[in-house]
């Protein structure tokens, strides 16, 4: 069984009145770890849906989600909020940093509810923001935060738990050109290091960093854009990955 | 970082919010402590007054004889003839265990004197006590400060034509009358009163009284504890409670403390609203934040408790300053409602107490925003994903 496995997935939503709107029609998804998966497509085309029920947060219609080898909608209510704890790295695309917390606290807030003494948690906290580059702003409250340095630290949050998959919705959204790159760098940095990354994501040029790209309309799989080779980066486990830019060059 | 540092930092962000809660708990708080600690202070005031200045228990001759009556109080086999009370023994009275809550022990001896043509009761009294005992006796005049010094009853002294400064003669001696008592509407009215000692020999009851009335102080003492005591210190006596008394003269105080409880529960309820209401503002106000702990992996259960933790730590906040607050409260309003002068109770009970109220009315009152807090769906509060 693949890392994630998605068997015969639909989303329906009904609204008032009994009208009905499907978000997601029919999918099958195989994703391997270590693999950096793009979800895109327009708007209302299914890919935050997907991204939802994927994350343990929204149940699907019909179909079944199995990430590293657990059944979802299995698990009860609150062994799906554990899951999503132990298992899942959220980074939204509002950020959704709470902002009567400082930085440190913020990646902290996985772990307030895990047994752990407080010193531990701390430098765990303090070792994920040395990863995203924000070593001295754990002091600071959001607002103090520019939006490329609020988005690692919700990057940083979604890795405190060491969590095997991360999910990424549209993390470079609110940025500009320069700071989406750099999100994108270091997106691409954890992926190198073995992390699995689904991402949704309208900019069709962060395909380039993708191994995989799915593309949504209407609520079904849509034929991918081929992706020039100068762009297409390889697989894991195909060797080493070519790098859009220094293929460029 | 875990919940209660969490639930202290959304505390300290919304202050406002949070002062208000307080504030309307403390109101509830501070009138349920002022009520109680006003009728604790109150009731143990008046216990001790009453106490002080009237009998509470009557120790009488043992007696098979049918029941006599004194100034309303039945006796029970009193009888002329029978074996008076040696009044040495009445010294064991302050060896009993609770020989501090006796506030007065009045002997008195009884007998009948003839008084020219007429036959009176002459009453025999140590007058500290006896007085003390008998707050109600209002004198014209002064007391008897010597042995052939007597007080009469108002009708007595009608009867015999007496006047402050009269002479009266009884079996021989000459008695100046210094004192009339003003009319009781009682027994006491027709009665002579003078000194122990002169009518026990008068009476031919050297050492002997007929009948003794002790106020016990029974704030801390039930007063069946003292009946027993003294029972046991005078065996050969029938000891007896004056228990319609007793419970009469408290039954005011106990209609208000059941008036107060009613009222407190009233306020409380109020200030529970005032909890439940700012809760569920706050829970509303703060859905995309529950939606991220959600998202995050934070249990239903982690999020109830989070909110019963804020909801306890304003509680208890609110539980010692409304405490606080009533005890102030009491302390000012005390010297307008009791007379005298009255003790201002500091009781740890009703200090923890009111904590503990505080904090299980601000919890319960909190359940519900807490399990609404806890069933939002995390993507409808994000409304991202």
């Amino acid at each position: 069984m693949a890392f994630i496995d998605i068997k015969n997935l639909r989303k329906v939503y009904r609204g008032t009145g009994g009208h009905e709107v499907a978000a997601l029609k029919r999918l099958d998804l195989d994703v391997d770890e270590g693999t950096f998966l793009g979800i895109m497509g327009q708007s209302g085309s299914g890919k935050s849906t997907l991204l939802s029920m994927l994350g343990g947060l929204c149940h699907p219609t019909e179909g079944v989600i199995h990430v590293d080898g657990i059944d979802l909608y299995a698990l009860g209510t609150e062994k799906l909020a554990d899951f999503r704890r132990e298992y899942l790295g959220f980074v939204f695309q509002s950020f959704n940093l709470v902002p009567y917390l400082t930085a440190l606290e913020n990646v902290m807030l996985p772990l307030a509810v895990k047994s752990m003494p407080k010193a531990h948690k701390r430098s765990r906290a303090m070792e994920v923001l040395a990863r995203v580059g924000l070593t001295d702003r754990g002091g600071h409250l959001p607002s103090q935060l520019s939006g490329g340095e609020q988005e690692r630290v919700a990057i940083a949050r979604a890795l405190v738990n060491h969590p095997p998959l991360l999910l990424a919705d549209e993390p470079t959204g609110s940025l500009d050109t320069a700071t989406s790159a750099a999100t994108m760098a270091l997106l691409k940095d954890l992926n190198d290091q073995g992390q699995t990354i689904v991402m949704v994501t309208h900019n069709i040029e962060n395909q380039a960093f993708f191994h995989r790209t799915l593309v949504l309309r209407d609520g079904l799989p849509f034929p991918a854009p081929e992706a020039s080779p100068v762009l297409r980066r390889t697989s894991p486990g195909e060797g080493s990955p070519a790098h859009a830019c220094a293929n460029a060059d | 970082m875990n919940l209660p540092t969490i639930a202290w930092n959304n505390l300290q962000r919304r202050k406002s919010r949070m002062a208000f809660l307080v504030a309307g708990l403390l109101l509830g708080v501070a009138t349920v402590v002022t009520l109680l600690s006003l009728t604790q202070s109150l009731t143990r005031e008046a216990e001790h007054k009453l106490e002080s200045y009237g009998a509470n228990i009557v120790i009488a001759p043992k007696s098979d004889e049918l029941s006599l009556s004194y100034g309303g109080i039945t006796l029970g086999g009193l009888s002329l003839d029978v074996q008076e009370i040696r009044e040495q023994d009445l010294a064991r009275l302050e060896r009993i265990p609770n020989h501090r809550n006796i506030a007065a022990v009045a002997p008195k001896v009884l007998g009948a004197v003839a008084v020219g043509n007429s036959r009176l009761m002459l009453m025999g009294i140590d007058p500290g006590p006896e007085f003390r005992v008998k707050g109600w006796w209002a004198l014209d005049g002064r007391r008897p400060a010597s042995d052939h010094e007597l007080v009469a009853g108002r009708n007595a002294a009608r009867k015999l034509g007496l006047d402050l400064g009269s002479t009266l003669p009884i079996q021989g001696e000459a008695f100046t009358v210094t004192g009339i008592l003003r009319e009781t509407g009682s027994q006491d009215d027709d009665l002579l009163i003078a000194r122990l000692p002169v009518a026990q020999r008068l009476l031919r009851k050297e050492g002997e009284v007929s009948l003794v009335e002790v106020a016990a102080l029974c704030g801390d003492c039930p007063v069946e504890d003292m009946v027993a005591q003294i029972s046991e210190a005078l065996p050969d006596a029938k000891v007896s409670a004056i228990q319609q008394v007793v419970k009469t003269r408290l039954h005011a105080l106990d209609q208000f403390k059941a008036f107060s409880f009613g009222v407190a529960i009233v306020v409380l309820l109020v200030g529970a609203m005032v909890v439940f209401v700012t809760m569920m503002g706050s829970v509303n106000e703060r859905t995309r934040e529950i939606g991220i702990l959600r998202a995050l992996g934070f249990r239903r259960s982690h999020v109830t408790t989070l909110i019963l933790m804020e909801a306890a730590g304003v509680s208890l906040l609110a539980g010692v300053l409304g405490y606080l607050s009533g005890m102030g409260a009491t302390r000012l309003l005390l010297p307008w409602l009791a007379q005298g002068h009255p003790h201002l109770v500091w009781s740890p009970v009703l200090a923890g107490g009111s904590m503990l109220m505080a904090v299980l009315v601000g919890a319960a009152a909190s359940f519900y925003p807490a399990l609404h807090a806890s069933r939002l769906d995390p993507t409808e509060a994000l409304r991202a994903i």
